[in-house]
């Protein structure tokens, strides 16, 4: 077993560097650069740039460089933990991703628990009610679910909000709170303000996951021992969620890899929707301002969640169903 | 009805004394129905994709007729025009639209609309607009509703904020977003295709280097990946150069899934009788896949192009509405959506909104029809 978990970290950092050649690359390919933004923006102010000044300042960021020298600076710096400074945010890149990446793991597990929480019973109901109305309101809603762009969704609950329920939406914290220290007051405004965003965030999945869990318990349900559970006299609730629902779970474990990349994508669209301060707005913003460096270390920094996402999930597998022990 | 019931009864007898040659006789028949018949029937057995197949090839003559359906040009600013309420249609001896007029509220900055029907406005069928070609070859002027040129303008869902027709744009912009989903789709199902049969069929070294490629791409998330890339386009290039790079775009990460899914399928078929039979008759490898693992993935490589669409268009609409996807003066329902980016506006002017229906029913539909797609080539999975 641990052989195992070393043997797909070793794959995840080899994985993370071809990650970062790729980025890297693509980030390259972009006419102009930060320091051509910051002369633009020196301009702007009044202060004359000499055609010196310009020349030092490319020295001083290496504009000129190849690529792979450019590359290579980079991440000589992230491996010693000196991601540099941002343009765009005017410190620390650390301090940017450092700041974020608490309140994008907690949108993304607190979407997947709600999607988990909401996917399991309706999937189950939608299975041993197959074809009934009410399974068949359940799979209309799935395919609009599915079909809404996440960023009309945000939208759509957002003015719902504003129009309707008369909140405050929008940001982390209200107003009074926004520079106020920690307090359970405070904690309870963040809080309302980030159910809605989680709610958005889960839709997609919430959808997929239930179409997922309803296949399965079908397929289940259809085998001899559950019929043998039901012969022996096994009450019906017990035979679904004992015998069958157990079973069903393994390709819901499976699935929890492929829905990480899903959730950072809706976390990036909402949170921009939203203004919320996470890794994917971050990313929006960095890419928009050619803060290049930023963008690609931020980039990064979500793929190496998803590679450990990926090994969690592999992990929770083998520890649900021990054929897939063997595997490792 | 008398007629089928006496054949019925005679093959019965037919059966009971003669089993063998009866039962022949019924499988020849069923022999005859070639296997895309058969898959037609399955998925004409899915009454919804059924309807959504047609709602789809519905807008897709929406998008090619775009011009002539449009009653003004979809991007000719007209300030009398900002923000305008969607017209209100009525009937006097023929179609007929009310006169609106916008007032804005000096101190509250709020902008109400006055109706007057009391004298209505009459629509001319086949009137004059503005010029365009008929399918790109014909001159023409002609659309199929339009208000009389200089009094009115018809604007069946507003205007937007330069005073643009929300509605004109919205049939413009389908050509757009109708296509560029299933462009990108094509591109990815021709590499798709070509790394997932190599993979599958090679096997060993070459089946790990490409599998492993296939994982560090999917190793980035998704969306934000797309995102970094079509920012990094220039931002000087014409509406056609960035249509299809962004195409291009979009196929790069479509491809894994699909090579993954071929894969699969080419190794199953890869270690069945014929091929080895084809391989101890003498047959190349090129032979192998062009005419024995090619056509009987088809239908499934079909199956799986068409489910991957929606993902596309969400994707580009997605981009566009960020501002980093298709981008002005090109038209796309992301690019028009990008106007209800403002709470504000969304609450004051919500028939922004409107192009999204156009953009939720085409994903609906083309997952409906995937999914049936999916069924009648693949009953068992």
């Amino acid at each position: 077993m641990l052989l195992f978990i070393l043997r797909r970290l070793g794959w995840g950092v080899f994985t993370l560097f071809c990650v970062s050649l790729l980025t890297f690359f693509i980030i390259e390919l972009a006419p102009g650069s930060a320091v051509d933004s910051e002369i633009e923006r020196l301009r702007a102010m009044g202060s004359t740039v000499s055609t010196e000044q310009v020349e030092a300042l490319e020295e001083q960021y290496g504009a000129n460089d190849p690529w792979i020298v450019k590359y290579g600076k980079w991440i000589g710096g992230l491996l010693r933990g000196d991601a540099g400074m941002s343009f765009a945010f005017r410190e620390p890149v650390a301090d940017v991703i450092g700041s974020r990446i608490a309140l994008s793991l907690a949108l993304g597990i607190g979407a997947t628990l709600l999607a988990w929480a909401v996917a399991i019973p309706i999937g189950v109901y939608s299975a041993t009610h197959r074809y009934t109305l009410g399974d068949n309101i359940i799979t209309l809603i799935q395919f609009i679910g599915l079909a809404i762009p996440e960023f009309l969704l945000a939208l759509g609950v957002m003015v719902a909000a504003v129009q309707f329920g008369g909140l405050d939406v929008g940001g982390l914290f209200s107003n009074e709170y926004r520079n106020a220290p920690w307090s359970m007051d405070k904690f309870v405004d963040m809080l309302a303000h980030l159910w809605m965003p989680v709610l958005v965030i889960s839709v997609t999945s919430t959808a997929w996951l239930t179409r997922v869990m309803r296949a399965n318990l079908f397929d289940v349900l259809g085998q001899q021992y559950v019929q043998t559970a039901r012969a022996k006299g096994v009450a019906e609730r017990k035979v679904i969620w004992k015998h069958a629902v157990r079973n069903a779970l393994h390709p819901l474990v499976m699935a929890l890899g492929a829905t990480i990349s899903g959730l950072m994508g809706g976390e990036l669209v909402v949170s921009i929707i939203f203004n919320l301060p996470t890794l994917g707005q971050a990313l929006f913003q960095t890419l928009i301002t050619k803060d290049t460096y930023v963008a690609a270390t931020i980039l990064v920094i979500m793929a190496a969640i998803l590679i450990i996402g990926n090994i969690v999930s592999d992990l929770l597998l083998a520890w649900v169903d021990p054929r897939a022990r063997v595997m490792g | 009805m008398s007629t089928d019931q006496i054949t019925g009864a005679g093959l019965d007898e037919a059966t009971s004394a003669e089993p063998a040659g009866a039962v022949a006789f019924v499988d020849s028949k069923v022999g005859e129905i070639s296997q895309t018949q058969l898959m037609i029937r399955r998925f004409k057995q899915s009454k919804l994709a059924v309807i959504a197949l047609f709602i789809l090839i519905f807008l897709y003559l929406i998008a090619l007729f775009a011009p002539f359906l449009s009653p003004n040009d979809p991007v000719q600013v007209d300030q009398a025009y900002k923000y305008a309420a969607p017209s209100s249609l009525t009937w006097s001896g023929g179609p007929a639209m009310c006169t609106v007029t916008q007032e804005i509220d000096p101190v509250n900055i709020t902008t109400t609309y006055v109706k007057d029907c009391s004298n209505p406005i009459p629509l001319q069928i086949f009137g004059q607009g503005f010029e365009y070609k008929f399918l790109g070859l014909i001159p023409t002027s002609r659309h199929l509703i339009v208000a009389p040129e200089g009094e009115a303008k018809l604007m069946l869902f507003g205007g937007d904020g330069n005073g643009r027709d929300i509605f004109s744009r919205t049939l413009y912009g389908s050509r757009v977003s109708l296509t560029i989903g299933v462009f990108a789709v094509a591109i990815a199902t021709i590499l798709g295709s070509i790394m997932g049969t190599w993979s599958g069929y090679a096997g060993g070294r070459t089946d790990t280097i490409i599998q492993r490629v296939i994982e560090i791409i999917q190793s980035v998330p998704t969306l934000p990946l797309w995102a970094t890339m079509a920012a990094v386009l220039p931002q000087d290039i014409t509406v056609t150069q960035r249509f299809i790079l962004m195409s291009i775009i979009l196929s790069l990460l479509a491809w894994t899934g699909l090579a993954r899914q071929l894969r699969g399928k080419v190794m199953g078929y890869a270690s069945s009788d014929y091929v080895s039979a084809a391989k101890s008759a003498g047959a190349k490898t090129p032979r192998i896949i062009t005419t024995h693992l090619l056509p009987n993935s088809a239908s499934h490589i079909v199956a799986v192009a068409m489910l991957a669409i929606p993902a596309t268009i969400i994707a580009e609409t997605t981009l566009s509405f960020l501002g980093i996807g298709m981008t002005e003066p090109g038209i796309s329902w992301g690019v028009l959506l990008k106007d209800a980016q403002r709470i504000d506006v969304i609450q004051q002017f919500p028939w922004v909104m409107l192009p999204a229906v156009f953009v939720i029913v085409a994903i609906t539909c083309f997952q409906l029809v995937g999914d049936g797609v999916r069924d009648a080539v693949d009953p068992y999975s």
